[in-house]
């Protein structure tokens, strides 16, 4: 599936930019958060067969908890935080002091606390993009699921689900200081949601 | 295909297996997972259906695969190739969760219980008994069909393993 007819290749850097500048944000907000450096790798730009993009974090049965939301306004789309569990313990840790939990259980308190993290990360990623497009954009009220990543992630592929079998990720990864992946950031555009974002950012269509 | 071979079906994917191999679909979250079996011929087919209709496509090649409505002839018609009466086919069916929980939202949020509805009336019309499902809920699942037992098995995360 080709979704753009032409400057396919500036399309994608435009995009990169786009997750640069929301994930950048939101990575000082972690920051903040945790009182700690927070680093992200360059954003990944990719149109990818639905199957392979639970293989971003692991495969299609790994275990992952995910805060969703639906992005709503001018340019709607899908946007998942995904944290690997032994990070968000150490997150959970740093932030509140909790004794890390010892299987896959957290409690109301635990969970109300990473889907609330979710959300500021969400609200500052989607605020530096409103800003910088001009495009109103809102989150929804998160909501957060330990699951596995196919079935969470699929929920975010239906739009693209009508056109075809890929779907275009914006894909963010963060990095407390030296260690492993903690978190990412997942932004899937509408399909119908390209050519206003490009609008907005003067790029012709 | 050799005994005790597993066959995956991807998502908005199909296919058929027999001899004793296992056919297996993961993360099943809003998507429904449906096998249809020939307890004689002991061959089996599943489907990972995504959407309800295919009237909502866009898609320029459509993948008959990824709908309800056409998944269910397509999956009928391979195993007919193979011999298969339609008349003892036994359906089984897992997914169409509802992974999130949201305030309004709109029909998206709904995809679960409709792909298990489309389903549903996808076997009626072609007069398929569906014998057994788990189908609901807010998590996901992966099921695999034995062709030997016919036995359909489903994974979660929160309820461990369940045979229907």
């Amino acid at each position: 599936m080709s979704l753009f007819k032409n400057d396919a290749d500036f399309k994608m850097d435009v995009l990169r930019e786009v997750g640069n500048i929301g994930a950048g944000n939101a990575a000082t907000a972690l920051s903040t958060l945790l009182n700690k450096p927070v680093d992200m790798a360059v954003p990944t730009v990719s149109l990818l067969p639905f199957e392979a993009i639970a293989d971003r974090v692991g495969g299609s049965e790994a275990v992952v908890i995910a805060i969703f939301l639906r992005v709503e306004g001018d340019a709607p789309g899908n946007m998942f935080f995904i944290i690997n569990r032994e990070p968000a313990r150490r997150i959970l840790q740093d932030l509140l002091g909790f004794a890390a939990a010892e299987d896959d259980m957290y409690s109301e308190l635990e969970l109300s606390a990473l889907n609330e993290i979710g959300n500021i990360l969400a609200g500052s990623y989607l605020s530096s993009l409103a800003d910088f497009t001009g495009l109103n954009m809102s989150p929804t009220v998160p909501s957060l699921a330990v699951d596995m990543a196919g079935a969470i992630l699929s929920y975010g592929l239906l739009q693209f689900g009508t056109m075809g079998d890929d779907a275009l990720l914006i894909d963010t990864t963060f990095l407390e200081g030296q260690q492993e992946a903690d978190g990412q950031f997942f932004l899937i555009p509408d399909p119908e949601s390209f050519d206003k974002l490009f609008r907005a950012l003067g790029v012709p269509l | 295909m050799t005994e005790g071979s597993l066959i995956k079906v991807g998502m908005a994917d199909l296919n058929i297996a027999e001899r004793g191999a296992v056919i297996k679909t993961t993360g099943l979250g809003s998507c429904v997972g449906l096998t249809l079996y020939d307890p004689v011929l002991k061959i089996g087919g599943m489907a990972h259906i995504m959407l309800p209709s295919s009237d909502i496509a866009r898609e320029g090649q459509l993948n008959i695969a990824k709908y309800a409505d056409t998944a269910v002839p397509e999956l009928l018609e391979r195993l007919k190739k193979k011999g298969v009466s339609a008349g003892r086919l036994v359906a089984k069916m897992a997914g169409g969760a509802q992974m999130f929980a949201f305030m309004g939202g709109g029909d998206s949020m709904r995809i679960g219980p409709r792909n298990v509805e489309a389903t549903k009336q996808m076997l009626a019309r072609y007069a398929i008994s569906l014998t057994s499902e788990d189908t609901g809920g807010n998590y996901g699942r992966t099921v695999e069909l034995s062709t030997e037992s016919g036995i359909f098995t489903i994974r979660s995360v929160q309820y461990g393993v369940k045979e229907i």
